[in-house]
């Protein structure tokens, strides 16, 4: 879906449910997902229907993923870091994660 | 063209209106339901959907009664709202929870309980008390600073906003006539049937039932009787949508069917329904965390507060009027608890043209009289 | 970064969104003397408009154009300014007290304010097609971010459709960075074109006239433009097809743009009074000449305020922050808000004739049948105007009967799809049916964030009772 326009810039690996994936420095979570062609991020609570980021800006809550443990993070305000585990949040976030 | 007279205005699109006007539909009356509109005050929007028994009645012992009446007739009647809607309100009752957080708040539960037990006339029922770890066993998740709680068995809960929908589905099946922005300014009683003036012009029926919460302070006078009434403010914390780990209802706390977990409560002075006080918000969700600790990192989505509609001594009323027959009013604290009560009791007293003393004579305004005189 | 800790417990000026707007008022506050802190969530300033402004891997300046490279002296003035600036810091609550409630790395904070000017700007409009919940589609103002910020463009097989100067912008640079577009599919009503001749005088002598032409020509000659009536996203799991007027096209991202509109949640919460605008179709606060809202001590600046573009946004928080300046350090030294009033004139002339022109049809905001309205809760635009025919007259029923407007965007992408459904199916007007009623937490703070703040006594024993 997404390509970079260069290779400049710091890289980074994040995993994303396991599986490696190269993100740069400057990238958010979400960010990094779409240019790793991660397809969707999460399923709703509701229906357990698969979406992806919409936004990128914050408002759309679409993009909410798991990070390093904590769930429900907005992956598009959420700046990349050196070895972060981000997991698709699938339905009904549990609590205590 | 004058438009014809309904048999009952039902006056509050709360759930004590819709669920009087339902059981007057299904008597065979021809309803009318006046409302106001989106933005009025409105405790069915905002209340904490319990279906509850334990601790009622201190004060009013026949009180305890009535809310066991109701609670027991609660899984029949949402049976049929069902079979009429297609809609399930999720009504559970697996027994429910006081959690205390400390020595003096166990043994101020477990006094209050003896007290309430200890009435002459009161049903009897099942509360117990438990400690920490029989807690445990029922409620795994308890932090370590939950001291004990009493359960009783009669508890449950329900989802309230769709409870609302549903009466409102069905009385729309039934061909009760909704008026919403339909605001009462006067009641008037001419020629055996009731003139109600609304901000929409009148609407003209046979009998009265005035449902409308604290409003009924004000509109119950205009039909020779009265609803003293002392609202208060509640407060609510929401949690976006979780995972199934609670399947008690705590009384300030509990897991919807869709997952959410709202926390209360709380009660201040204030009836302004915008206002909301971040304190009591902190302190809801302080003691949410110390009662199960693992909703420390969940998200708040929401807060709310409601105004509740509470009567002079927190008891329901019930009464029929003696000036202007035909006229009834319905206020009272538990519109959840007692919706069954209302629906399937109440509605048709009203139907029948009188209130069944043997049921709700101890919950006439009279008794604001009689302890003033006492 | 700042941390939470780190804050003070007060600040003169609390400015909110480090945008345009925001980022010229506490520029301005800041060099009068007045002590001011700028909150953004983002993790650099910019906001939309200039997102990535300070960072951004896109290197060619002509992919992005001069008027984003413009942002660039808004951002250093900003930081030079004396302003405390704090990224990744979100603002959950702020009420009539002029308490502002902050979250920064999930640690909440109260600041007490003496005046604040809300920056929060705006957001795309909602644009609620069949399958516009897909993976795949997503919006402009998206791809221009991701853009913008992480110089990412997209592959694939790309659809554009939409409406507005936005999105024409965004096709210019898209193709200035050679990312290749299958179609742009134009849904802007062909009569408007004829609503908007009387506007046009003043729109030809503002400075959109040219860059609008230059835009739309540029785009023309590269990319394939189709007037189109309807829009429809398809396919199982992922976007796989974009259905238009009865043509279908297989495609891997649909880019949705139909205007942008305030983004009123904090404002609102706050309690500031607000009304619908029916030549732009949203709700605005109201405002006075200096963007004091109905709030004493708190004013709404930049999109926020109306939709009038970032350099109208600068200009408004100057004049909010004059404003601001004056009720705080009377005898500080501020620029006459005459010049910033003027610039403002000049940028907004012009404005009514791309709202008329580009006002979006009715057939993309009040959507039928199974197509989404509230993404948060599922609910579909057939059950809202089937409960709205049952009796629901306005948002706050509506909410309480089908949850809508109850997930975490709080309405933000389905207030005003809910409430135009409402206007359309009970006939009447998005004025007459209102908006949510909205509370804080605007954005969403953990139970253990809420419970960290002061508690009273009194508070503490209107629970512990």
């Amino acid at each position: 879906m997404f390509k970079r326009l260069d290779d400049a810039g710091t890289t980074m690996t994040l995993t994303v449910d396991g599986t490696p994936i190269r993100a740069r420095s400057g990238d958010t979570v979400a960010v990094a997902m779409l240019a790793a062609g991660i397809d969707h991020c999460r399923t709703t609570p509701v229906n357990d229907v698969p979406r992806a980021p919409y936004c990128l800006m914050g408002v759309c809550f679409d993009c909410l993923v798991t990070i390093d443990g904590v769930g429900s993070r907005q992956g598009c305000l959420v700046p990349v870091r050196e070895g972060m585990k981000v997991e698709t949040q699938l339905g009904k976030r549990e609590a205590g994660r | 063209m004058v438009a014809e007279a309904y048999d009952v205005a039902v006056v509050g699109g709360g759930l004590v209106g819709v669920a009087t006007a339902w059981g007057l539909a299904r008597e065979g009356c021809r309803v009318a339901v006046l409302d106001e509109g989106d933005r009025a005050v409105r405790a069915s929007r905002g209340n904490f959907a319990l279906v509850w028994v334990q601790s009622k009645g201190l004060g009013l012992a026949a009180y305890a009664g009535w809310t066991i009446r109701s609670s027991n007739a609660w899984a029949g009647f949402s049976d049929l709202l069902k079979q009429e809607t297609g809609l399930d309100v999720s009504f559970q009752r697996p027994g429910g929870f006081h959690l205390c957080l400390s020595e003096k708040e166990l043994e101020a539960r477990a006094n209050t309980l003896k007290r309430l037990h200890n009435q002459p006339g009161i049903v009897e029922y099942k509360t117990e008390i438990l400690d920490h770890s029989q807690v445990a066993k029922m409620l795994p998740d308890i932090g370590p600073e939950v001291v004990g709680a009493s359960y009783c068995p009669l508890d449950g809960h329900v989802n309230s906003l769709r409870l609302l929908r549903t009466l409102h589905t069905a009385i729309n099946a039934r061909g009760v006539k909704y008026l919403p922005s339909h605001r009462v300014d006067a009641i008037t009683r001419e020629g055996g049937e009731f003139r109600l003036v609304t901000s929409q012009g009148e609407v003209r029926a046979g009998k009265v039932a005035l449902a409308a919460g604290n409003a009924n302070m004000k509109l119950a006078p205009m039909v020779g009787l009265e609803a003293p009434m002392k609202p208060e403010r509640g407060q609510i914390v929401v949690t976006e949508r979780l995972r199934p780990f609670l399947p008690y209802p705590v009384v300030t706390l509990r897991q919807t069917d869709e997952g959410t977990v709202m926390m209360g409560d709380s009660k201040e002075e204030s009836v302004d329904s915008r206002g909301l006080t971040l304190g009591v918000s902190a302190t809801e969700a302080e003691r949410a965390v110390r009662q199960f600790p693992l909703l420390a990192n969940v998200n708040v989505v929401r807060t709310w507060s409601a105004i509740r509609v509470m009567t002079k001594d927190g008891f329901p009323i019930y009464d029929e009027s003696e000036t202007h027959p035909g006229a009834f009013v319905l206020c009272c604290h538990s519109g959840v608890t007692l919706c069954a009560n209302h629906a399937l009791t109440v509605a048709p007293m009203i139907a029948r043209g009188a209130l069944d003393k043997s049921l709700v004579a101890p919950f006439s305004a009279r008794r604001f009289h009689v302890q003033e005189a006492g | 970064m700042t941390e939470a800790s780190e804050l003070a417990a007060s600040y003169e000026l609390v400015v909110i969104g480090g945008g345009p707007a925001g980022l010229a008022a506490a520029t301005l506050a800041a060099q009068a003397g007045v002590q001011t802190v700028l909150f953004d969530e983002n993790p650099g300033i910019g906001g939309q408009i200039y997102r990535g402004i300070t960072s951004t891997p896109v290197r060619d300046r002509a992919v992005l154009g001069d008027d984003y490279w413009a942002g660039g002296a808004l951002a250093d003035e900003a930081r030079t300014s004396g302003a405390l600036i704090v990224n990744g810091a979100t603002v959950w609550t702020l009420d009539p007290t002029l308490t502002v409630g902050v979250s920064i790395a999930g640690k909440a904070r109260l600041i007490q304010a003496k005046r604040v000017i809300v920056a929060t700007g705006s957001l795309e409009r909602p644009f609620p097609i069949p399958g516009w919940t897909l993976p795949g589609v997503m919006t402009a103002g998206a791809a221009q971010t991701a853009l913008k910020a992480q110089g990412l463009v997209p592959a694939g097989r790309t659809v554009m459709a939409g409406s507005g100067p936005l999105l024409w912008l965004l096709a210019a640079q898209l193709i200035r960075a050679g990312a290749k577009i299958e179609a742009l599919l134009d849904t802007t009503p062909r009569l408007n074109w004829l609503r908007a001749l009387p506007f046009t005088p003043d729109f030809m002598i503002s400075p959109l006239w040219s860059k609008g032409l230059k835009l739309l020509r540029e785009v023309k000659a590269k990319m394939l433009v189709i007037p189109v009536g309807s829009v429809e996203a398809v396919g199982s799991d992922k976007l796989s097809e974009v259905v238009f007027d009865g043509r279908r096209v297989p495609a891997d991202l649909l880019l949705l743009h139909q205007g942008v509109v305030p983004n009123v949640n904090l404002a609102i919460a706050a309690g500031a009074e607000h009304r619908w605008n029916s030549r732009q179709l949203c709700f605005e606060p109201v405002l006075d000449r200096d963007f004091n809202s109905s709030v004493p001590g708190i004013a709404v600046a930049g999109d926020g305020a109306g939709i009038a573009g970032g350099p109208a946004a600068a200009e408004r928080g100057r004049i909010a922050a004059i404003a601001a300046v004056r009720a705080l350090k009377p005898s500080a030294s501020v620029p006459d808000p005459q010049t910033a009033r003027n610039a403002l004139q000049r940028e907004e002339s012009g404005r009514a004739f791309l709202d008329v022109a580009y006002r979006p049809a009715d057939a993309f905001r009040r959507p039928t049948g199974e197509t989404i309205a509230c993404r948060c809760e599922e609910v579909t635009a057939k059950q809202v105007r089937d409960n709205a025919d049952l009796g629901c007259e306005g948002p706050n029923q509506m909410k309480a009967f089908l949850r809508c407007g109850m997930g975490p965007c709080q309405g933000r992408l389905c207030g005003l799809t809910i409430t135009e459904l409402i206007a359309d199916q009970r006939h009447t007007t998005p004025a007459e049916v209102g908006y949510y009623r909205l509370r804080p937490p605007v954005k969403p703070i953990t139970l253990a964030e809420l419970a960290s703040l002061p508690i009273s006594e009194a508070e503490r024993k209107a629970v512990e009772r």
